[in-house]
C-alpha cells in the first residue's frame, strides 16, 4: 500500500500529461473516501465489459451459421484434397520433416481447422471499414481501449469459429483418413494454450493491417501483402521445416509461425513445449504493444473520412 | 459546460507524394459559450467545420490552436473523464451492435459506463417509456426502421445521464412523426433534466422548435450567435427561416 502510494505521489510530482486514470485527478476523490475506493475499483470493473464483448463477439458470429457452415464446408473439402497431395508427397519421401503419413495428414487437417479461427484470409475486422467509413469516430469516443474492445469481440468470434469452422473438419479427416491425437490431457493443454496464444498473435497482426488504413486509405495493398506472407510463412502450406536453411530459420522466427505451425507442433508433440509457448507469447505481446501504439497514432493522425 | 477561446482546427492536406502539403483551416479562431441547460443550435453549410467541431468536443480532436473546455475538462487530455458526462450521437452513424438486439447494445453501455444495476435499471425503463422503444428492445438492430434505430441510438447516448448532450444531425432521414417524437423528447430532456444540448441540424424545422439560441458558423467561423428572433431579424424582408439561412449561407460567401 506504502509503496502504492509513493507511486501515485511519484507521478503527481513527475506531472505526467494525463493523471485522469489516478483517484487523485479528481478533486472530489482524495485518499481514503468513498470516491477514491469507488474510481479504483473501477478499474477490476472493466472485465466484465470486456468478458461481455468476447461473448457478444461470439453471438455476432454465430448469427450467420450458413457462413460459418459453408466455410466449414470449404475447409473440409480443400483439406481432403491437400491430403492427398501430402500423402502422395509422403509415400515418395517418407519422414520428411520429421512426420510419418498420419501425421502429414493430420498437419495438413489442423491447418485447414485453424483457417476459421486463426482469420488466415483477410482482416476479419470491423476496422478498415469503420476507418474508411469514418464510424471509428464512435468507437474512439468509447471511454475504453479500441485495441482491447477488439481483442475481445475477435477472440469470441474466433471460440466461434473453433467450434463451428475447426471441429468439422478434424472429423471429417480422422472419419476418412485417420489422424493422430495429443497423447494426454497435458498435450491438449499445451495445445489450448498454444491456440489461445495463437489467436491473440492472429489478432495483432490483423489489427495493425487494419490500423494501416488509417494511412493508405484502402487496405487491399497491404491484405494481399498481408495474405501471401501468412499463407506461406505461418506453415499453412507445408510445415516450416520443409522450408530450407536461411529461409527455413526466418519462417520459423516470424510471428505468422505463432499462429499455425506453433499449435500445429504442440498438438503433434513436435516441438518443446515451454519454448513454443514463450515464442508464441513474445510475439503476442510484441504485436499488441505494436497495435497499442498504433492505436495512439491514429488518435493523433484520425482523418475521420466523410464529415 | 461548452466553452471555446479561440479554437482552431487545421489539416495538412498532401497531394500525390508531395512532401509539403497545404494547410486547410477547417475551424478557425472559433469562441463560444454555451451555459449549462442551454438549447443550442448549430447550423452551417456543408464543410463550414460544424463536425470538426463536435469532433475537438468530444476528444477525438485536437484543436491545433485555441482553447476547448466541455464540462470544465479538455476534451482531448481527458478524454474518458469526459466520455462519462457527455453524450453523442451521430446521426448518419450508430453505436449499437448491428447483429444483436437492442438490449444488449444498452447492456454493454450500462457495462462501459460502470452504471450501477439499480440506476441502470431505472434511467432505461424512464427512456423506454419516453423514447417508445418496449416494442422493440429485443429485435436485433439490422431490423429495426430508421426511426427506431434512431431513437435507440438516442437512448444509447444519454443511459450514463450525460450533462450535454451533442447532436449530430439527429433527425436526417425520418418522418414527419419520427422527426417530431424526436423533438418531443429532446425538449423534455432539456426542460425536465436541465441536460445542455448542443444540437447540429440541416432542418430548420429542427431549429424554429427546438432553439432558443443559435449559432451559425461559415468557413470555420462564427458568423451569427443570438436568439431566434434575432436571426430572423437579420433578414427582415425574408419571412421564412428557410430564406433567412439561406441568405446568411450565401451572403457570407
Amino acid at each position: 500500500m506504502a509503496a502504492r502510494a509513493s507511486f501515485i505521489a511519484l507521478r503527481i510530482a513527475g506531472r505526467k500529461a494525463d493523471n485522469s486514470w489516478l483517484p487523485s485527478a479528481d478533486p472530489r476523490a482524495g485518499p481514503g473516501t468513498v470516491r477514491h475506493r469507488a474510481i479504483t475499483l473501477r478499474r477490476c470493473k472493466t472485465i466484465p465489459l470486456y468478458a461481455r464483448l468476447v461473448r457478444y463477439g461470439f453471438r455476432k458470429h454465430a448469427t450467420y451459421v450458413w457462413a460459418a457452415v459453408a466455410g466449414a464446408f470449404t475447409n473440409s473439402v480443400f483439406g481432403i484434397l491437400r491430403a492427398y497431395i501430402l500423402i502422395a508427397l509422403w509415400q515418395a519421401r517418407p519422414g520428411l520433416a520429421g512426420y510419418d503419413v498420419t501425421q502429414a495428414v493430420t498437419f495438413c487437417f489442423i491447418t485447414q481447422a485453424l483457417i476459421g479461427p486463426m482469420q488466415l484470409f483477410g482482416t476479419g475486422l470491423a476496422i478498415p471499414e469503420r476507418i474508411r467509413s469514418g464510424d471509428i469516430a464512435l468507437d474512439l469516443v468509447r471511454p475504453a481501449s479500441l485495441l482491447l474492445w477488439s481483442l475481445s469481440e475477435d477472440l469470441g468470434r474466433a471460440c466461434y469459429l473453433f467450434l463451428v469452422r475447426g471441429i468439422p473438419p478434424m472429423l471429417l479427416g480422422a472419419a476418412l483418413f485417420g489422424v493422430t491425437h495429443p497423447a494426454g490431457p497435458g498435450q491438449w493443454l499445451a495445445f489450448l494454450v498454444s491456440f489461445l496464444a495463437g489467436m491473440v498473435a492472429s489478432f495483432g497482426w490483423r489489427y495493425l493491417v487494419s490500423l494501416s488504413v488509417c494511412w493508405l486509405i484502402d487496405e487491399r495493398g497491404v491484405g494481399a501483402f498481408s495474405l501471401v506472407l501468412t499463407i506461406l510463412f505461418s506453415g499453412m502450406l507445408l510445415p516450416l521445416s520443409l522450408f530450407p536453411g536461411l529461409l527455413g530459420e526466418l519462417a520459423r522466427a516470424l510471428p505468422w509461425a505463432a499462429m499455425v505451425q506453433a499449435p500445429t507442433d504442440l498438438y503433434l508433440g513436435k516441438a518443446p513445449v515451454l519454448e513454443t509457448l514463450a515464442f508464441q507469447g513474445c510475439w503476442a505481446a510484441a504485436l499488441l504493444a505494436a497495435g497499442a501504439l498504433g492505436t495512439r497514432a491514429i488518435r493523433h493522425k484520425v482523418v475521420i473520412q466523410g464529415g | 459546460m461548452i466553452e471555446l477561446d479561440r479554437a482552431g482546427r487545421s489539416f495538412k492536406v498532401r497531394r500525390s507524394l508531395k512532401l509539403k502539403g497545404n494547410l486547410v483551416h477547417a475551424v478557425c479562431d472559433l469562441s463560444f459559450t454555451v451555459a449549462p441547460g442551454e438549447f443550442v443550435g448549430y447550423l452551417g453549410p456543408n464543410g463550414a467545420g460544424k463536425s470538426t467541431t463536435i469532433k475537438m468536443l468530444c476528444g477525438i480532436l485536437t484543436p491545433t490552436s485555441g482553447r476547448v473546455r466541455v464540462a470544465g475538462l479538455d476534451p482531448s487530455r481527458k478524454r474518458t473523464t469526459l466520455a462519462r458526462r457527455i453524450g453523442v450521437v451521430f446521426g448518419q452513424r450508430t453505436t449499437l451492435w448491428w447483429d444483436l438486439p437492442l438490449r444488449d447494445s444498452f447492456e454493454l453501455i450500462r457495462l462501459l459506463y460502470k452504471v450501477d444495476r439499480k440506476v441502470f435499471k431505472t434511467r432505461l425503463d424512464e427512456l423506454i417509456e419516453t423514447l417508445d422503444l418496449g416494442a422493440f428492445t429485443r429485435t436485433p438492430v439490422r431490423q429495426l426502421s430508421l426511426g427506431q434505430r434512431m431513437r435507440g441510438d438516442l437512448a444509447a447516448a444519454l443511459l450514463h445521464a450525460p450533462d450535454v448532450l451533442v447532436l449530430d444531425e439527429p433527425t436526417i432521414g425520418l418522418d414527419v412523426v419520427s422527426k417530431s417524437s424526436i423533438r418531443a423528447f429532446l425538449r423534455r430532456l432539456n426542460a425536465e433534466q436541465g441536460t445542455t444540448v448542443l444540437l447540429t441540424t440541416h432542418d430548420l424545422g429542427d431549429i424554429e422548435r427546438l432553439c432558443r439560441r443559435v449559432m451559425l458558423i461559415d468557413h470555420g467561423r462564427l458568423a451569427f450567435d443570438g436568439t431566434l428572433d434575432e436571426l430572423m431579424a437579420t433578414a427582415p424582408e425574408q419571412s421564412t427561416i428557410e430564406d433567412v439561412v439561406t441568405r446568411l449561407y450565401t451572403g457570407s460567401r
